[in-house]
């Protein structure tokens, strides 16, 4: 198929389109909306609320998870808030300001339409999480409480203790199950999308496998959402879900959706440093606990001294000194590579010498060691339980971690990728962050996409094919696919070499952190192009998969989620390399100010890089979307 | 610097599948990091297992931070282990010592069949919520979150009893296999709330009734209480015991009326 790359922006002003687009969006009718099935993929924030309202309104939905029950997606593990433009606290903050702040934090890299759009919706999202019953945090007047978040100026942050993604998941699965309780859903657990059907260059639906007995099935629909969530356990150590992976997203791309900007990840600043070789995962501290910490190294690299121990003058709070204005507050991407500076001169703290203080013991004496176990109380049991220290007296150790991925399946102003009826919602779409997110605003996406943005751009998708068949799954391209994804996973286990999927995940996870990580050069992205392709093919003639594909088998659905992160690690990498400047979470050292910041190149990088497979991940082609900025002007980025 | 323990016993059950009756197998763990998490000793085994070209032992897992519920493991006879407050995922090996024997066990409730090994099947608990773990508040319709001030001491409450991962503990500690406070936990949020008022009777008749179909009673053991990862207390089930009985009286009026 020919890719071609039609954002489909509408035409007016900025604080308009949206408007706009709505009122000339084509309607179904009530009584019609049932004769239309919608297949959703994946049940976190994104999947779960574009699921629920769309069965709310008529819609016939089929929903897939490969999880046990839809509440446990990922989104449940966001602690911090979730950003809206409420200006409750009446401090400045409008529509306008969060759209600026989150093209600024973005580093210009993302659609204006997309994220003015976000913006607007954002008030919408927490009216509805609150009549849901979500227990948002409360002043004693009754009204909603406020804090603020890296990169923003104002306190636009909603939250929920420390598990702000535990409450807002949890509202939109009960609105979901309250869907599935009425029949209008069907829910589709411990199933895992295996390919994506495309009929006559239209997405006809999807392939699955049900996970405790390995069957194989088609699903056929009149359209497809991909709410699949991100890539970032590529790096194999992330701050990702264990069972987090790229394949629906990666499936759908080598079916023809392009992949745009897969270089652009989030290293997240404040996790917990890793403290042995079997570590499986690292868990991240909400970037909330910048709001009263403060993040120091000492100023002398053999320190041996405890952290108490050590006189002010011989600390050195490096981003209250690098970003006076934004101090501990500065966004994600900075404050990560401060911290990794600091740490490779050799001024880590902790056993390993791999972390950075974040320091509490000020904010104790001012306001209390009540009011901090009031704000934090979770996380610092959090932290105890896994670090084995006391957080109320000895300072945190954090250091950064793979948390977040920008990049993601290309998609237009209507959410859908470049196969009609393909849609991409939440972190799997590429649309919202540019090259860096902000804090609190994950949530803040999935919610806009899944409830307020996909029931709109679907049904004017689905309103001209209204009485007109679609290909069911006897058709050949299903039967094709349903066979080929079968022999893929007997594949697997049909190698029966020596090393486990686990084995392969960790060394193609140290590659992409070593030459894709938080810095990267063209002398290790070579490299790293140079590695993979040769331990992807030690991967397919090595691999051990033990047991059957007929029955729950743990090894084999990690095999087929490793086997995509080979994939899409080679395109990662390519997608660095050619990106020949710094924006955001890209850092190339080539491409510095004198100060070390972030040096974009707008002349020649201003745009979007969607990736077309090819059938070889090392040869995909490079297409690219301009990103044409009128409402805010090109500017540096910066937080001094 | 971590220390490591040493000749670790574990008895682990095996079971192929639901119809399989299953048996203890031994495994000895030469040795662990202190540092490293009691599912992560279990990655070594199963690293170790596929090494031997032996089967890896199933277990349900995801997020490994105490949040998303999946985790489950009856150990030394505890619902998620020796550690309060502790889901497994968030169990360190530091808790435990050189030569330790390991007891390990899947959730025990004929309402969690066993799909294999450690992994069971929980959707009884969807279905409690499915009928009526909610707030109809279709999507579009919501009035301004500030319009109704909610008392923090209401909202704190609220979200004391929301925490609930739903993992299962509390039916695995509870010796009639009953699911009291996780329903308990779920109507507490929702009829504490203003939001949760308009359907507050009907919402409990519906999800205690769906909980009686496949759990067993409550006889106020208490275990549910210190098994659960979130110490959710179970005042929630007395309130959701007052507002059951409320229920039969006023839906009884209510189909009377009409």
């Amino acid at each position: 198929m020919t890719i071609t790359f039609n954002s489909k922006i509408p035409a007016g002003a900025i604080g308009d389109k949206w408007a706009t687009y709505k009122e000339d969006a084509k309607l179904v009718a009530p009584g019609n909306k049932r004769k239309f099935k919608v297949i959703v993929v994946g049940t976190g924030l994104a999947g779960a609320s574009a699921a629920a309202t769309m069965a709310e309104l008529g819609y016939q939905v089929d929903v897939f998870t490969f999880h046990d029950s839809p509440r446990r997606a990922h989104s449940i593990a966001a602690q911090g808030g979730i950003n809206a433009a409420k200006n409750y606290q009446g401090d400045g903050d409008s529509v306008h300001r969060l759209f600026y702040d989150t093209i600024k934090g973005g580093d210009f890299r993302s659609r204006e339409s997309n994220v003015h759009r976000l913006a607007e919706v954002s008030v919408n999202i927490i009216d509805q999480m609150v009549a849901q019953g979500v227990p948002f945090a409360r002043e004693y007047g009754g009204l909603l409480d406020n804090r603020s978040f890296g990169g923003a100026q104002v306190s636009r942050t909603f939250y929920a203790r420390g598990q702000t993604g535990q409450q807002l998941l949890l509202g939109a699965y009960q609105q979901l199950a309250r869907q599935i309780g009425l029949g209008n859903v069907r829910m589709f657990n411990r199933t895992e999308l295996v390919d994506v059907v495309t009929v006559d260059d239209r997405c006809a639906g999807i392939v699955t496998r049900d996970l405790v007995n390995g069957e194989v099935v088609s699903h056929a629909a009149h359209a497809v959402v991909m709410a699949t969530g991100g890539y970032g356990n590529v790096f194999y150590l992330s701050t990702n879900a264990m069972a987090c992976n790229v394949t629906a997203a990666w499936r759908a791309h080598r079916k023809g959706a392009a992949f745009a900007n897969p270089c652009y990840t989030q290293i997240h600043p404040t996790c917990i440093p890793q403290s042995d070789p079997t570590q499986s995962k690292l868990t991240l501290m909400s970037e909330s606990l910048r709001n009263d910490g403060r993040v120091w190294v000492p100023t002398n690299a053999d320190e041996s001294r405890s952290a108490d121990q050590v006189p002010e003058a011989e600390r050195d709070y490096i981003l209250e000194r690098l970003y006076p204005s934004y101090g501990n507050l500065a966004p994600r991407d900075v404050s990560s590579r401060a911290a990794k500076r600091a740490v490779d001169a050799g001024l880590g703290v902790g056993p390993l010498k791999n972390g950075v203080y974040l320091d509490f013991s000020d904010a104790v004496n001012r306001l209390g060691k009540d009011v901090v176990e009031e704000r934090y109380g979770n996380l610092f049991q959090m932290y105890e339980r896994i670090a084995g220290e006391n957080p109320y007296d000895v300072p945190m150790r954090i250091y950064p971690a793979t948390h977040y991925t920008m990049g993601g399946l290309w998609v237009d102003y209507e959410l859908m990728t470049n196969i009609p009826g393909l849609y991409a919602a939440g972190e799997a779409n590429f649309s919202d962050h540019g090259a860096n997110r902000l804090g609190a605003s994950a949530l803040m996406q999935g919610l806009a996409d899944g409830y307020f943005v996909l029931p709109y751009t679907i049904g004017n998708y689905l309103a001209p094919m209204l009485n007109k068949p679609i290909p069911g799954t006897d058709h050949p391209a299903f039967k094709e696919a349903e066979l080929a994804a079968a022999a893929r996973y007997q594949g697997y286990v049909d190698i029966k070499g020596s090393r486990s999927p686990d084995y392969f995940h960790r060394e193609v996870g140290r590659i992409i952190w070593d030459y894709c990580g938080m810095e990267r050069t063209q002398q290790g992205l070579e490299k790293a192009l140079s590695e993979l392709p040769a331990l992807y093919e030690e991967f397919q003639k090595d691999l051990r998969v033990t047991g059957d594909a007929e029955s729950m088998n743990q090894t084999l659905e990690k095999a087929g989620r490793v086997d995509d992160f080979f994939q899409l690690g080679m395109l990662m990498c390519r997608d660095a390399l050619e990106r020949e400047e710094s924006c955001g979470g890209h850092f190339r050292a080539e491409y510095q100010t004198d100060e070390g910041e972030a040096l974009r190149n707008d002349e020649d990088f201003a745009h979007v890089a969607a990736w077309e497979w090819t059938g070889d991940p090392t040869k995909s082609i490079r297409h690219s979307e301009e990103l044409n900025f009128e409402a805010i002007h090109l500017a540096t980025r910066s937080y001094k | 610097m971590s220390n490591h323990l040493k000749n670790l016993k574990l008895k682990i059950w095996r079971q192929s599948g639901p119809t399989d009756s299953g048996h203890f197998e031994n495994y000895v763990m030469d040795e662990i990091s202190d540092e490293a998490s009691f599912l992560e000793m279990l990655d070594v085994l199963n690293e170790g297992l596929i090494g031997e070209n032996k089967l890896p032992v199933v277990f349900d897992h995801d997020c490994r931070e105490g949040i998303c519920g999946t985790c489950s493991l009856m150990i030394n006879g505890q619902a998620h282990g020796p550690e309060r407050s502790t889901a497994t995922c968030q169990l360190h090996m530091r808790k435990f010592k050189s030569g330790d024997e390991i007891v390990i066990e899947p959730w025990r409730a004929s309402a969690f069949p066993i799909i294999k090994d450690l992994m069971v099947d929980r959707s009884a608990f969807d279905r409690i919520i499915e009928s009526g773990g909610f707030i109809t508040a279709p999507t579009g319709g919501a009035p301004d979150a500030n319009l109704i001030p909610i008392p923090k001491t209401v909202a704190d409450a609220a979200m004391d009893a929301s925490q609930c991962i739903g993992c299962g503990a509390c039916v695995a500690a509870c010796p009639n296999g009953a699911a009291n406070l996780f329903t308990g936990a779920k109507i507490a949020h929702l009829n504490l709330l203003p939001q949760g008022q308009a359907e507050r009777f009907k919402r409990t008749e519906a999800m205690v009734e769906t909980m009686d179909e496949y759990f067993g009673s409550c006889t106020n053991h208490g275990e549910c209480e210190a098994a659960c990862p979130k110490e959710i207390s179970i005042d929630v089930i007395a309130l959701m015991n007052k507002d059951y009985r409320k229920s039969k009286l006023k839906n009884r009026k209510e189909i009377s009326r009409t």
